[in-house]
């Protein structure tokens, strides 16, 4: 099986992995990282968002060999410290922008990529649109949308 | 008041593990030596199997067993069961066909299990399922409920004619058909409410555990109620004695009803578990999950209501078919009868109303409850004909709706329900505010300059919710009683246990429960924890749907506070030395009226546990105690939800532009939570309305399989949302909630339709009204307009 090297949240990884291993159940099953989740097989869903080098992508639609080299950001790496939350962290909480959780992971890297595209003075048709890769059958996005605001708000501090 | 009791925003406990990527769903707990299941499935929606060979496929890599339907009936596996027993108008039993685990002889739904392979990877085991060869003999489908029960119609069931599972009524016919020979106005609609798939983002997942050395099982399962299916599976299915089973329901990432159910994947685990020796784990994949879930909806209704010269209603009279799909699931058979035509009153003084519902068989997969369940058809079958009534009378939808609601409570409707508490017009007339109904015609002929359609849509919904009275239920056909445990475990420093039968994903409970304790026992938010979804932890329990854990889970933990309490004053007696009577409870503190002794919560906890004040004889020692509530009546949380829309008439493009919800949910613990709730219901309803619709072809393939065609609501296809709240207390629960789950998907597709028809002026139209719906319906009221001229 051939050897892929990359850096996740700051940590060189190696492994070696059957050629079709995705990204996403590299992360979730070989670094068992699962809070990277899979929520669809189409790439619709953005459950799977992480960052590759600083870029949000889906990590269902790219093969772990593609990542030779690369520096991976997921969920569990965002937040400053083990005891800190990132403000997008908070931002979510405090808006109340999750119910069972599920899409939170990809929705919060994916409004980290709003924000280093679009700045931190986001208005809501700009962020419903940005949002169009994920989905989230619970909140009606209505506080997905308050919180993604209210993040890039408090990263700009 | 207080910062964490009834009534607070609290921010919620679960979210810390959500946000930083450390919830445990079930996929993602791993146990040693663990294998993958991967399930071969029919590609066609009704063929006899004639031949599985498994020889090539067994040869594969990493295959550890392949095992097909004669193997589960070798080892004598039981069928799946509906729970739910309803009775035809002729006093003969619902037709239930058997439905094994995988098929055998033949397969009835595309996606219908014919063979799981066991393999130590899923991609080994993806190669293996490929080489799984099997003969098919095709036959004829049929996937419409409205051809279901034609002469010419394919036979899915033996001994099942014309796919026909019961032809139920309900209401008296004779009055009602006498009430609409008097009637002034008659409104008559034909309606389809669209087959819908609940899609929750966690796909279901099953991994079943077998421990030789004790004869366990254990089965970590995507579940809304994990003992039912521990009961299901040991006492119909015959998989382990319930003794031996264990049901643990970790993080479940949304359900909306798809997850009650019990479903053939995790027996098969359970049962491959046991076989291979192996931890077996079963996830879907999406595409598998469109095939498997069970669907919601799918009812081809006629409908009408009389009305008299003052727009009274007079009578409804509705019927419908409704598409079980091919097997009967778990609770299939109550969704289009007791919680569908049981609500066909709506908010309404109606007189008589008579509904026949013929449930049929079709090769679709199966269809049980999904958000709301019965409830969002019946508001959309009242809140149309309404609508429309008004309409064709030249009255207004608002002020029609005024002169028929119910303003004398209690209200026995004539189908089966009695409305406890509700005040409609406080709900409707503060939604006309917040939605300025006022200024609406101004909008409508400033969208009309920008070339727009403009319409203003009502839904005054109710819904029966708190579910459900055990004695009222199990007199309706229910195999079980729906009331709801709780255990209260003080600890001897006076931190607090409450183990839950319901089951929360997604709903707050950690929160919500925690914040009653909080109240009760005037004890730091922080010193309480919320356990639910392990059987081995929780005795038993109902679990979560229906809008029940506020109104049902909750009032069994206040009776179980209220029992702990009564004990910690017994305690407290001992330590102070007073009479038990004279012992007063307050904001965590325990005094003797008249005296300044008093004792705190964690000293009385404590004492509890070391006894050193009492013997054994005088109180046993300890601070715990459990509760099964049974709730007196089902809850009707009732509202009025405004839908204002934008019509593109040259596209067809619908846009939300505004939304009011107002909402009576009776009691509200947190408000942050029901908030959440209800725009979640919203979106679902919305969905409904607009985007989602599941299509069968006319060979029973599913078109939309996946979410390439299956359109979900997303960020851009919503508005925000303007919310208020009214409040009448539910006399029928000690804490007075009614429950807020499904208010949204009740309400919304009416308001959301009725307010296109109103721009557009023409009531024939279907959901999902999509961009090329409302297009087709605009060219056909423009032809007929033209063709009058
Ligand atoms: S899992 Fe990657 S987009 Fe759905
Ligand atoms: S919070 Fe459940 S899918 Fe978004």
């Amino acid at each position: 099986m051939p050897k892929v090297s990359m850096t996740v949240n700051g940590k060189p990884v190696t492994g070696n992995i059957e050629e079709r291993t995705l990204l996403v159940q590299f992360l979730r099953e070989n670094l068992r990282l699962t809070g990277t989740h899979v929520g669809c097989d189409t790439s619709q869903c953005g459950a799977c968002v992480v960052h590759v080098n600083g870029i949000a992508m889906k990590s269902c639609t790219l093969l772990a060999l593609q990542m030779e080299g690369a520096s991976i950001t997921t969920i569990e790496g965002i937040a400053p410290s083990p005891t800190e939350l990132h403000p997008m962290q908070e931002a979510f909480r405090e808006n109340h922008g999750l119910q069972c959780g599920y899409c939170t992971p990809g929705m919060i890297m994916s409004a980290l990529d709003i924000v280093r595209r679009k700045g931190h003075d986001l208005d809501e048709h700009t962020i419903r649109e940005e949002l169009d890769g994920n989905i989230c059958r619970c909140t009606g996005y209505h506080n997905i949308v308050k919180a993604v605001a209210a993040g890039a708000r408090a990263m700009a501090k | 008041m207080t910062a964490t009791g009834i009534g607070a925003a609290v921010r919620r406990k679960e979210d810390i593990r959500f946000i930083t990527g450390k919830g445990q769903y079930t996929d993602d707990v791993v146990r040693p030596g663990e294998t993958r299941a991967v399930f071969v499935r029919s590609p066609h929606a009704h063929a006899k199997i004639k031949r599985i060979d498994t020889a090539e496929a067994a040869r594969m890599p990493g295959v550890v067993a392949i095992l097909t339907g004669a193997d589960l009936a070798n080892d004598k596996i039981g069928n799946l069961i509906c729970g739910w027993m309803i009775h035809s108008k002729d006093g003969s039993p619902m037709k239930m066909a058997p439905h094994p685990a995988i098929a055998s002889g033949k397969v009835n739904h595309v996606g219908d299990a014919v063979a799981v392979v066991i393999a130590e990877t899923r991609a080994q085991g993806r190669d293996a399922a490929d080489k799984v060869k099997v003969d098919y003999e095709e036959l004829p489908a049929v996937a419409d409920p409205a051809k279901a029960q034609a002469k010419d119609a394919p036979q899915i069931h033996a001994d099942i004619p014309n796919n026909t599972i019961y032809q139920w009524s309900l209401g008296d016919e004779k009055a009602v058909g006498d009430a609409f020979r008097g009637a002034k106005h008659v409104t008559r609609l034909d309606i389809v409410n669209n087959r819908l798939v609940p899609n929750a983002i966690e796909p279901r997942a099953a991994l079943a555990e077998y421990d030789a050395g004790t004869d366990n099982l254990t089965l970590w399962n995507t579940s809304q109620n994990p003992h039912v299916a521990r009961l299901v599976i040991s006492a119909f299915v015959g998989i382990a004695p319930e003794h031996k089973l264990r049901v643990i329901a970790p993080d479940v990432g949304g359900g909306f009803g798809s997850k009650i159910f019990i479903y053939p994947e995790e027996v098969v685990c359970l049962w491959a578990a046991r076989k291979t020796g192996r931890p077996v784990k079963w996830t879907a994949e999406r595409s598998e999950a469109f095939l498997t879930d069970a669907h919601g909806r799918d009812h081809v209704t006629h409908a009408e209501m009389a009305f008299d010269g003052d727009g009274k209603i007079l009578a409804l009279r509705a019927k419908t078919i409704a598409n079980l799909g091919a097997y009967m699931s778990t609770f299939s058979s109550s969704i289009p009868t007791y919680l569908y035509a049981t609500l066909l009153s709506g908010q309404y003084g109606i007189p008589q109303i008579y509904c026949e519902v013929d449930a049929v068989y079709t090769n679709t997969v199966p269809v049980d409850a999904y958000r709301g369940a019965g409830r969002p058809e019946a508001t959309f079958v009242v809140e149309r004909l309404v609508e429309v009534g008004a309409r064709e009378m030249g009255l207004d939808p608002a002020d029609l709706r005024k002169r028929n609601f119910i303003k004398q409570f209690p209200h026995q409707t004539p189908v089966i329900m009695a409305y406890d508490a509700g005040d409609y017009n406080a709900s409707l007339k503060k939604a006309m505010e917040l939605a300025d109904v006022k200024g609406f015609g101004k909008r409508k002929r400033d969208s009309a300059r920008h070339g727009k359609l403009r319409g203003l849509g009502y839904s005054t919904y109710i819904e029966a919710c708190g579910i459900a009275p055990s004695q009222a239920v199990g007199s309706l056909g229910a195999g079980v009683g729906l009331w709801e445990s709780a255990e209260v475990r003080v600890n001897p420093t006076g931190s607090v246990e409450v183990l839950t039968g319901s089951h929360a994903h997604g709903q707050g409970h950690e929160t919500t429960f925690a914040q009653l304790v909080s109240e009760r026992l005037g004890i730091p938010f922080e010193n309480i924890s919320v356990l639910h979804g392990d059987t081995d932890k929780v005795q038993f329990g109902m679990g979560t749907y229906g809008s029940r854990s506020g109104a049902v889970g909750m009032s069994a933990i206040a009776q179980a506070l209220d029992k702990v309490i009564a004990k910690a004053k017994k305690v407290a007696a001992f330590m102070m030395e007073a009479s038990e009577g004279d012992i007063e409870f307050k904001d965590g503190k325990f005094t003797v009226a008249g005296t300044d002794k008093s004792a705190a919560w964690d000293d009385v906890a404590l004492n509890a546990y070391i006894a050193h004040k009492f013997t054994g004889a005088e109180l046993e020692p300890g601070l715990k105690e459990t509760s099964f509530y049974d709730p007196t009546n089902f809850t009707f949380p009732a509202g009025c939800h405004i839908c204002e829309v934008e019509v593109d008439s040259e596209t067809g493009r619908t846009e939300i532009v505004n939304w009011t919800a107002v909402d009576d949910f009776g009691t509200v613990i947190n408000p942050m939570i029901v908030e959440g709730q209800v725009h979640g219901g919203i979106a679902q309803g919305v969905g409904q309305a607009l985007l989602e619709g599941a299509v069968y072809d006319k060979d029973g393939q599913l078109v939309s399989g996946s979410f390439m065609d299956y359109s979900m609501p997303r960020a851009h296809d919503l508005p925000s949302f303007k919310l208020g709240l009214t409040e009448t207390k539910s006399p029928s629960n000690p804490l007075g909630i009614k429950g807020c789950g499904e208010a949204g998907a009740i309400a919304a597709p009416a308001a959301v339709i009725n307010a296109i028809t109103d721009a557009i002026g023409t009531e024939q139209i279907s959901m999902p009204a999509t961009a090329q719906t409302v297009w087709s319906a605009l060219q056909r009221a423009n032809a007929a307009r033209q063709a009058a001229e």
